[in-house]
């Protein structure tokens, strides 16, 4: 018998290894090909390529000779596919629809400064605009009307002010229930509590905003008194609960693994079993809390139907008893009716990769800070 | 095997007062009986040794004398412990003040994740010493008691981790003796060390005798005979002698003792 390596030795082993390596492989891809397509959408947008303003000056058809084929891709709003496939005779009445729709524009905007904005640029996206019968500068998300508003602030602040409750709700009780579990808790007990703590991620985010609208958001609103009966705190709260057993569970594993050791050298040293998980066991575990706390906020963030049937007004206002509207909500609510390719539909998927960013350097950002826990711990810093 | 009867052992360490006295003492695991009827007096600063070959229940004894047992589930003890005349399994008993005379090193060195003064501090802290002043003091007697303030002064706040096995073992004994306890016990300290961090520990075994009671339970026979001054062999739950370390060595009064030690079994 000679020497063989490689897949001649093995062929079935060498063909296993290399179908679970695609597989692997193929998430990369996936998470990849998702990012590509999302900003894709919203990529004419980053070019200042859409223009929403009411009333534009129409350029006569008779000068398309005149204009260059880039300005007149723009001008018509198509994409450089869609412009390549046409002939001079359908971009011609194409041109005559612009003129028409300009001629169409209602009186009253004819002399509104508003509606000769184009209010996809940046400063009308992030900065606050003293909009026409406005008093003040203001932030608003108005995707639909003649004049529409696509300010993502009050979008932003709606999706922070959810989550961070949501979190600050999960996080103490969750991490408190994984050490009571994993310190604390009776064997019997403890086969008990995680299951049914767990079985609480299995439960549709639907039925969570659903117990929310009807159910919470009246004992809550008894409980302290606020005006308005469904606002970002009752929101914040029921996401808590769909973020618990996330958190919850992973905490409790890495409050197990800490080695028995450390807590019998605590023990012997006469410290109480709350002193040995509190200042010995968590300190040890911190790592893993950690992951569990960034994994329950890209939960969270990414949440999308418990807010959405709980409160959806895009108001700007950082008060928690307030309404809010989250990005994940607004994608979902208004995407159906957003015109495909049109200015709302690539703000949309603007907030997609967003989002898709916020997540991705929130992971890179937690990872950077668990490996120096991890580090510290182990004494190699 | 024959109901054995085993004396109360004496004191052979002059000057020594009796500390622990434990009678008939009898641990069940559930239904079965790890420790049978189990008698023994340990004198006050004496090294006492437990030796037996596994399962014979030294380490379960061991155990006894902080009630680290009282941690696993579906253990019953009859019988009494009483540490200086104090039932320790009575019901007025705190366990954390038992925890705080009766220090322990355990089998492998488990200090803390933390630096190695926070690892010495730590059972100050937990019994209410703050005073920065005296955990200095404090910190820098225990590791110089345990022979290791030469070669940690210079890094007391880095990490315990990064020391060798020798090093963290030495780290766990400045731990216990940090609080100072009366008693220490030692499960296989040095099981996990090589020869010459071994031989340092046995060193400091000896010279923590001039001022703790050490229960010491080994596997090593030769280490028994180097640093205890009585050993007790056990098997399968029964003490079977329990005299000099001197006498059980050269002389023992039991056939089984002397195939033990002697190396035929074990």
């Amino acid at each position: 018998m000679g020497i063989h390596r490689g897949h001649q030795a093995r062929p079935v082993e060498w063909l296993a290894e290399k179908f679970i390596f695609l597989v692997s492989l193929s998430a990369i891809v996936m998470v990849f090909l998702i990012f590509l397509f999302v900003a894709r959408e919203a990529l004419p947008l980053f070019f200042g390529e859409t223009n929403t303003a009411l009333v534009q000056k129409p350029i006569p058809t008779a000068d398309l000779e005149k204009l260059s084929p880039a300005k007149l891709q723009q001008y018509l709003e198509l994409t450089p596919a869609q412009f390549a496939a046409m002939d001079k005779d359908t971009l011609k009445s194409l041109m005559d629809v612009k003129q028409e729709a300009q001629d169409e524009v209602p009186e009253e905007f004819r002399n509104d400064p508003d509606a000769r904005i184009n209010t996809t640029e940046w400063r009308y996206l992030v900065l606050p605009h003293q909009w026409n019968h406005y008093d003040k500068p203001e932030y608003i998300w108005q995707p639909v009307g003649q004049i529409q508003k696509y300010n993502i602030i009050p979008l932003l602040v709606g999706t922070l002010k959810t989550t961070l409750i949501g979190l600050l709700f999960a996080v103490p009780l969750s991490v408190g229930a994984a050490i009571y579990v994993s310190q604390m808790a009776r064997p019997k007990m403890r086969e008990i509590i995680k299951p049914t703590i767990e079985l609480l991620s299995g439960i549709p985010s639907v039925v969570v905003g659903f117990f929310a609208l009807l159910v919470m958001a009246t004992v809550l609103q008894k409980v302290f008194g606020y005006q308005t009966r469904l606002n970002a705190f009752v929101a914040g709260i029921a996401l808590g609960f769909a973020v618990i057993p996330v958190i919850f569970s992973i905490a409790e594993d890495a409050l197990t693994s800490v080695p028995r050791a450390y807590t019998q050298a605590a023990l012997a040293l006469g410290a109480s079993r709350w002193q040995t998980a509190w200042q010995i066991v968590l300190p040890a575990a911190l790592p893993g809390v950690f992951a569990a706390t960034v994994l329950g906020f890209g939960r969270a963030i990414g949440e999308t139907m418990i807010v959405l049937m709980v409160c959806s007004a895009s108001v700007m206002s950082w008060s928690i008893f307030d309404s809010a509207r989250s990005i994940t909500t607004t994608i979902a609510a208004e995407m159906a009716e957003a015109v495909s390719g049109g200015p709302h539909y690539r703000i949309l998927f603007m907030l997609g990769a967003l989002l898709f960013a916020v997540t991705f350097v929130s992971n890179m950002v937690a990872g950077a800070v668990i490996q120096r826990f991890k580090l510290k711990l182990e004494g190699k810093r | 095997m024959p109901k054995l009867n085993v004396p109360e052992a004496k004191i052979n360490s002059p000057g020594s007062a009796a500390l622990i006295h434990i009678e008939s003492l009898s641990l069940y695991y559930g239904a079965s009986k790890a420790l049978k009827n189990i008698s023994l007096t340990l004198g006050e600063k004496v090294v006492t040794a437990f030796i037996g070959p596994s399962g014979c229940g030294k380490s379960t004894l061991l155990r006894c004398l902080n009630r680290m047992n009282d941690l696993i589930d579906n253990v019953r003890i009859e019988g009494s412990c009483k540490i200086g005349g104090h039932d320790i399994y009575s019901s007025d008993v705190d366990v954390i003040e038992l925890r705080k005379r009766v220090g322990m090193v355990f089998q492998k060195s488990n200090p803390f994740p933390k630096s190695i003064y926070e690892n010495v501090a730590y059972g100050l802290r937990l019994h209410g010493a703050n005073n920065k002043a005296e955990l200095d003091g404090v910190v820098e007697q225990s590791l110089r008691s345990a022979a290791l303030w030469d070669e940690v002064k210079d890094r007391l706040h880095s990490s315990a981790l990064g020391l060798s096995g020798g090093q963290q073992q030495r780290l766990c004994i400045a731990r216990a003796i940090a609080i100072k306890p009366e008693i220490i016990l030692m499960d296989e300290p040095a099981s996990a060390l090589d020869p010459l961090a071994t031989a340092r520990i046995e060193e400091l075994i000896l010279e923590l005798k001039k001022d703790f009671t050490i229960v010491i339970v080994t596997h090593n026979m030769q280490q028994a005979a180097r640093i205890s001054d009585q050993t007790a062999f056990f098997y399968i739950g029964e003490l079977i002698e329990f005299d000099s370390t001197a006498k059980i060595f050269t002389n023992p009064a039991k056939k089984q003792t002397e195939d033990y030690v002697t190396g035929r079994f074990g």
